[in-house]
C-alpha cells in the first residue's frame, strides 16, 4: 500500500487515476441515490451494456473511416442517453412487458458493440478494458470529459432537487402537486446515463450496477435525508474506488474487479451487522 | 329498482352542481374493458364529513383516483368547486393509501410533509424556511411533531398515516380525498384522525373518506355513499345507512349484519 502512494507521487498516471475516482464519485453518489431508490437498477444495467454498443460503433467508424477527431467516450454517451430514452418512453407509455423491453435493450446493446468490434481491425484489446474497466489507462481528454459530465449531473440536482425527490418518493402525488413526472422521469434517466458511462472508466460495463448501487444501498441505511444519503454514497464510492486501485497496485490486480469487491464484501457486512443490531433492539 | 336507488343521490342533474366541492357526473371508469366503476353521479355537499364504503373490489378507491385524474375515465366529468381538477389543483388535498410508498425512503417526515408545498414553490427553488415552517406546524396538528426529524421507516404504521394526513394539510385545502386513513392504524391514531376530521369539518372543509370498518359509519360521517360498482345509494348517514341498503351494497357478502335484518333483506329481494 505505502508503495502505491510514493507511486502517485511519482507517476502521472496514477494521479489522473486518483482524480478520476474522485470525478466518478460525485456523479455514483448523486445519481446512485436516485436509481437505489427508485428502484430502477436494471434500466441502470441496460444503459451501460448499451454503452459497448456506442462505443464499439465510435472506434469502428474511427478505424475505418478515419474520424480521427472523435473519441469513444462521444459514441458511449449518444448510446447510453438514446438507450435511457427509449426504456424511459417504453416504462412511461406500455406498463406490461418492462423487464422485457430493458433485457431486449441490455442485449442488443451489448451485441452491436461486439459485431462492430470484431469488425474493427486492431482493436480487440479494447474489449476487455471496456468490459472490465481500465482506470489506469485514463487520459487527460477523458477527465476533463468526465468532469464535463459532473458538471451537468450537479447543476440539474441543484435546480430540481425537490422534483426529482418527490417523483422518486411518491409519483402519484408529485403528480397531483403538478408536477410534469413523465419530463422528470426521463431527466433522471438521462442523468443515470450520463453517470454510467463516468462510471465505465472506473470499473467497466459490466461492473456498473455494482459500483451504482451498492455506496448508495450502504447509505440509505443510516440517512435520515436524501442528501445525507447522495453525500454518503459520494464519500463511500470514491473510498471504494481508490481503496480497489490501491489494493490492486502491488499484486498487480486488475482494479475495477478489486473495487467492486471491496464494495460488495462492505455491503453484505453492513447489511449483516444492521439486522444484527435491530434484531438485538427489538426482542422478541 | 335503479330509480328507487336513484332518489338517494344528493343532486342527479344533467350538469355539474358548480357549488359543490365534488361533482362527479356520468362517471365510468374500466380497466381493459372490464367496468369498474358505472354510471357514477354524484355532488358532495360542503362542510361535510362523506364515508365512502363498499365492498372490496367496489372501485371505492379507483373512485377517488379518476376523481383526480390519475385513472383514466371511459366517460364522464368531475369538478371540484366548479373547476377540473387542474384548475382547481391546489384546493384539493388527497391521502393516499400508506401502502403506496415506499418507507424506506431517506428522508424526514418533516421532508414528507413539505412535499405538500412544492405545488406553490418556484420550480426552481429550494424549500424555503416557511415551507418548513408549515410542515411542522402541519405535524404538530396530528400530534407528530417531537417525529419531525425522524426517518419515516422508523415510524409505526399509525405514525407514518399521521405524516400523510400532515403532507395533505399543509397544502391547507378546501376539499380532501383520503383513502383508507384508519387501516391498519392503532387507537391513539385513529382517534387522533377522528378528531382531525371533525375539525376540518368544523372548519367548512369537506373530507371524502374511502373507509372499511362498517360499525364506526354511524359515529364517524354525516353523509356516506355505499358503492358497489354504482352508487347504491348516498345522503345522509342516518337515512342511508341502512340495513336493506348494506345488503343492495354487499350482496351475500355481508357478515356484519345481524340475521334478521339479512334474512328481512334476502325475503325482499326480487
Amino acid at each position: 500500500m505505502t508503495e502505491f502512494f510514493s507511486a502517485v507521487l511519482e507517476h502521472s498516471f496514477l494521479r489522473l487515476a486518483v482524480l478520476m475516482t474522485l470525478l466518478a464519485g460525485v456523479a455514483c453518489g448523486i445519481v446512485g441515490t436516485y436509481v437505489v431508490t427508485r428502484r430502477i437498477t436494471y434500466i441502470a444495467g441496460a444503459v451501460a451494456h448499451c454503452v459497448l454498443g456506442g462505443m464499439g460503433v465510435e472506434r469502428y467508424f474511427q478505424a475505418i473511416y478515419g474520424w480521427e477527431h472523435t473519441h469513444p467516450i462521444i459514441g458511449a454517451t449518444v448510446a447510453a442517453l438514446i438507450a435511457a430514452i427509449i426504456i424511459g418512453l417504453v416504462t412511461l407509455k406500455a406498463k406490461q412487458r418492462e423487464d422485457t423491453v430493458i433485457s431486449a435493450v441490455w442485449a442488443i446493446g451489448m451485441a452491436v458493440g461486439v459485431l462492430f468490434i470484431a469488425k474493427t481491425p486492431g482493436y480487440q484489446t479494447d474489449l476487455q478494458s471496456y468490459l472490465f474497466g481500465n482506470i489506469l489507462l485514463v487520459s487527460p481528454a477523458e477527465i476533463t470529459m468526465v468532469a464535463l459530465l459532473d458538471a451537468i449531473v450537479l447543476t440539474l440536482v441543484l435546480l430540481f432537487y425537490k422534483q426529482f425527490q418527490a417523483v422518486c418518493f411518491d409519483e402519484e402525488f408529485a403528480r397531483l402537486r403538478g408536477i410534469h413526472v413523465e419530463m422528470y422521469y426521463l431527466l433522471l434517466l438521462a442523468m443515470t446515463a450520463l453517470a454510467v458511462v463516468l462510471l465505465v472508466y472506473v470499473v467497466g460495463i459490466v461492473m456498473v450496477i455494482a459500483l451504482l448501487t451498492l455506496p448508495a444501498a450502504i447509505a440509505a441505511m443510516f440517512a435520515r435525508k436524501l442528501w445525507h444519503t447522495m453525500t454518503g454514497a459520494a464519500i463511500l464510492a470514491t473510498l471504494f474506488s481508490l481503496g480497489g486501485l490501491a489494493i490492486s497496485y502491488e499484486p498487480d490486480l486488475p482494479a475495477g474487479a478489486t473495487t467492486i469487491v471491496l464494495a460488495g464484501v462492505t455491503y453484505i457486512t453492513v447489511a449483516i451487522l444492521t439486522s444484527l443490531s435491530t434484531r438485538r433492539h427489538q426482542p422478541g | 329498482m335503479i330509480l328507487n336507488e336513484r332518489r338517494d343521490v344528493t343532486a342527479v342533474a344533467d350538469d355539474h352542481n358548480a357549488s359543490s366541492p365534488l361533482s362527479i357526473h356520468d362517471m365510468t371508469v374500466a380497466y381493459h374493458r372490464r367496468p369498474v366503476l358505472w354510471d357514477i353521479d354524484y355532488a358532495a355537499p360542503e362542510g361535510s364529513l362523506i364515508g365512502i364504503v363498499g365492498p372490496n373490489g367496489a372501485g371505492k378507491s379507483t373512485m377517488i383516483k379518476a376523481c383526480l385524474d390519475l385513472v383514466p375515465r371511459a366517460s364522464g366529468s368531475v369538478r371540484f368547486h366548479g373547476g377540473t381538477y387542474r384548475a382547481q389543483r391546489r384546493s384539493v388535498g388527497y391521502v393516499p393509501q400508506r401502502e403506496s410508498v415506499d418507507w424506506d425512503f431517506p428522508a424526514s417526515a418533516l421532508d414528507v410533509v413539505a412535499m405538500g408545498c412544492y405545488g406553490r414553490i418556484p420550480w426552481c427553488w429550494p424549500v424555503r424556511r416557511k415551507d418548513r415552517e408549515a410542515a411542522r406546524e402541519a405535524l404538530d396538528r396530528v400530534g407528530m411533531v417531537d417525529y419531525a426529524d425522524r426517518q419515516i421507516s422508523k415510524l409505526s404504521g399509525g405514525q407514518q398515516q399521521r405524516v400523510f394526513l400532515a403532507r395533505a394539510l399543509v397544502q391547507d385545502a378546501r376539499t380532501y380525498l383520503m383513502d383508507e386513513p384508519f387501516a391498519g392504524v392503532d387507537a391513539a391514531t385513529e382517534a387522533a384522525i377522528v378528531t382531525l376530521l371533525r375539525t376540518l369539518r368544523d372548519g367548512g372543509k369537506t373530507v371524502l373518506v374511502v373507509h372499511h370498518d362498517l360499525q364506526t359509519v354511524p359515529e364517524y360521517f354525516d353523509h356516506v355513499v355505499l358503492l358497489n360498482m354504482r352508487i347504491v345509494a348516498a345522503g345522509a348517514t342516518a337515512e342511508v345507512f341502512t340495513p336493506e341498503n348494506l345488503q343492495k351494497t354487499y350482496g351475500g357478502r355481508l357478515t356484519l349484519l345481524d340475521k334478521a335484518a339479512h334474512v328481512m333483506a334476502s325475503g325482499g329481494r326480487r
